[in-house]
């Protein structure tokens, strides 16, 4: 209650006196009760790397005195496994929240939207977090619309507690945005612009199990989940990979595509295609990367074959270093590339499939 | 049954759009505009619905300026059978504002299904189609990449959604709402015909008082600005040279 007078009385100044020294003081005094809640996405009995990111974004947020709470929703024995995993898995995680119902087996929008409401009403939180994945963005809009708040998609950099920017115009622009709303602040991060360091200290979360009996539920059997379909690989995360490999059109065919995978497993690397490659059936729509695809921020990104629309470009722009082999010289990809080379994809790969080091 | 479909007026995907000097957004005028892609892969799944018999009636709406009505003449020379254009000229509404007024239609409209895009390829959001669910309580199918209308008595959808690591299924009664994804469809193509045909069909102009929205503003815009340009690289002419250059320049390998 009083953080919600606080909001209102900071924007409410803000408006009447927008100089910028007044706007630092505010948000340093609000730092001081910014608690977040982060929607944690978790799988068999693990906790996932993109929820880490976000708990990394979190921080920012404020000072290191505020709290972030972790929710995790699921049901059965691999929800407890990955709850005490999350317990540990950042220093700032202050609370692990957990909700076991046979309700949250899957992540269906309907109850999950519900739950984070249910528990924002038991404690007060300033902001709530998840990632951008297809999780996130499928459920924190709607908690923000249960909320009657705007939520901000995407957010790259965080500039205080209220003011965020995120890409706009498949990362052609950056909008810097202020969040001036009296409820909570909903945000979804991209993960690849909050990268985790390695943890050293160790510190282990309470946890507590919600109490769901008086939680009600009226949309929520109106949704089934009837199955999946998961590609099982070996090889990393596509969005968390320290290495990239991506193939086009100019594969030509799903065999040719072999040589992309076997180029990214001797650099222990993850595949990635561009639309046209899914389109064209060589790869599972999963892999592609642009503004609808996933977005990589790997150390090394490799391109064979790609021409460089602006709709990929976006999902590749925060690479360290860009490569790209295309027969075209005057491909746009040249452009953002660190090393380009012209020439033929298909003498190239078994070249470098070769003449590359071994990967230990 | 009857199906809402939003769609949204935005810079041609093509276009390399360009950030204002004065950064307040990006440059809109003498640009060519065009339907978000992603409304026309929904408008085309409704028509497709309609045409399978499961639909009675394809209603397209826009929220906007007055130009929204070429957006709109495009829908219904695709197909739809009338049009909505809900006029707002004051300035650019969040996903919420739209989601309350797609809320408000939908309680006069009744439909029982409202299709919009995943996305707007201009503000890149992928909000208002959860949001709208939010507000009508309907259970949500979102970044569909394949959906079947069952059963017309039973009224229910199954929807194949693209989801990290894979496809997943999920079975929604209906009334409904569903965003729709890049591979789900092909649209289709206006013939000459039909664009006269559209010419004719009704566009229902409302305004926000008729809806009786109220306008939040509580996402203020301070600046757009253009991203860092990456140095330029360069051009190598042998694999070798490339190997060499990963190896002791960027040391990446």
């Amino acid at each position: 209650m009083t953080r919600t007078i606080l909001l209102r009385a900071l924007t409410n100044k803000k408006k009447l006196v927008p100089s910028n020294s007044h706007r630092s003081i505010s948000i340093t005094n609000l730092s001081r009760c910014i608690s977040t809640l982060i929607l944690a996405e978790h799988e068999s009995g693990s906790i996932k790397p993109q929820t880490v990111s976000t708990v990394v974004a979190a921080n920012q947020l404020g000072e290191k005195s505020s709290s972030v709470s972790l929710l995790l929703a699921g049901s059965g024995s691999s929800l407890q496994e990955a709850a005490s995993q999350a317990a540990s898995c950042h220093p700032s995680v202050s609370e692990v929240l957990v909700a076991d119902s046979d309700r949250f087996e899957y992540p269906l929008a309907e109850p999950w939207a519900k739950l984070v409401d249910f528990v924002r009403q038991q404690r007060d939180y300033s902001h709530i977090l998840a990632s951008s994945s297809s999780f996130g963005k499928n459920i924190l809009p709607r908690v923000a619309a249960l909320l009657d708040v705007s939520p901000v998609t995407d957010v790259v950099k965080i500039l205080g507690s209220n003011e965020f920017i995120r890409p706009i115009y498949a990362g052609n622009a950056l909008c810097r945005v202020r969040y001036t709303g009296a409820g909570p602040c909903v945000l979804t991060i991209r993960t690849t612009s909050f990268p985790v360091t390695p943890i050293t200290e160790s510190k282990k979360a309470t946890i507590s199990q919600i109490d769901l009996s008086n939680f009600k539920e009226d949309s929520v059997s109106r949704s089934r989940y009837v199955g999946q379909s998961t590609q099982d690989t070996e090889r990393p995360d596509l969005g968390s990979a320290r290495v990239v490999i991506t193939g086009g059109r100019a594969l030509k065919s799903v065999e040719n595509f072999k040589m992309i995978e076997k180029l990214a497993e001797k650099l222990g690397g993850a595949v990635g295609a561009t639309r046209a490659a899914v389109d064209a059936g060589y790869v599972p729509n999963d892999l592609q990367v642009g503004q609808t695809g996933k977005i990589v921020a790997p150390e090394l990104y490799m391109a064979f074959g790609v021409s460089g629309a602006i709709q990929h470009l976006a999902g590749i722009k925060d690479s360290k270093v860009i490569v790209a082999v295309n027969k075209d010289a005057d491909a746009p990809i040249f452009q953002v590339a660190d090393y380009g080379l012209v020439g033929d994809l298909f003498e190239v790969i078994p070249e470098l499939l070769e003449k590359l080091p071994e990967k230990k | 049954m009857k199906i809402l479909v939003a769609v949204k007026r935005v810079v041609d995907y093509a276009v390399k759009i360009r950030v204002k000097p004065d950064k307040t957004g990006v440059d809109t005028q003498n640009v060519k505009m065009s339907m978000n892609p992603f409304c026309e892969i929904a408008l085309e799944e409704a028509l497709r619905i309609k045409e399978a018999g499961f639909a009675k009636e394809v209603v397209a709406v826009s929220i906007g300026p007055s130009q929204c009505v070429d957006t709109l003449r495009t829908g219904l020379a695709m197909g739809a059978d009338r049009g909505i254009h809900v006029e707002a000229n004051s300035s650019i509404f969040l996903p919420l504002t739209i989601a309350k007024i797609l809320k408000s239609l939908a309680d006069v409209e009744n439909p029982g299904l409202i299709f919009l895009g995943k996305q707007a390829i201009d503000d890149d959001c992928n909000q208002t189609g959860q949001m709208v669910a939010a507000l009508l309580g309907w259970p949500q199918a979102t970044f569909a990449s394949k959906v079947v209308v069952l059963d017309k008595d039973k009224q229910f959808a199954t929807v194949d959604r693209e989801v990290d690591g894979g496809l997943e299924t999920l079975s929604v009664d209906l009334p409904a709402v569903i965003t729709t994804d890049l591979r789900l469809n092909q649209p289709r193509y206006a013939t000459l015909p039909n664009i006269m045909k559209a010419k004719s069909k009704p566009i229902k102009k409302m305004t926000l008082e008729d809806l009786k929205v109220d306008v939040k503003s509580d996402i203020e815009i301070v600046e757009v600005t253009e991203p860092a340009k990456r140095k330029s690289g360069v051009i190598v002419s042998s694999v070798d040279e490339l190997i060499d250059k990963l190896k002791n320049e960027a040391h990446v390998v």
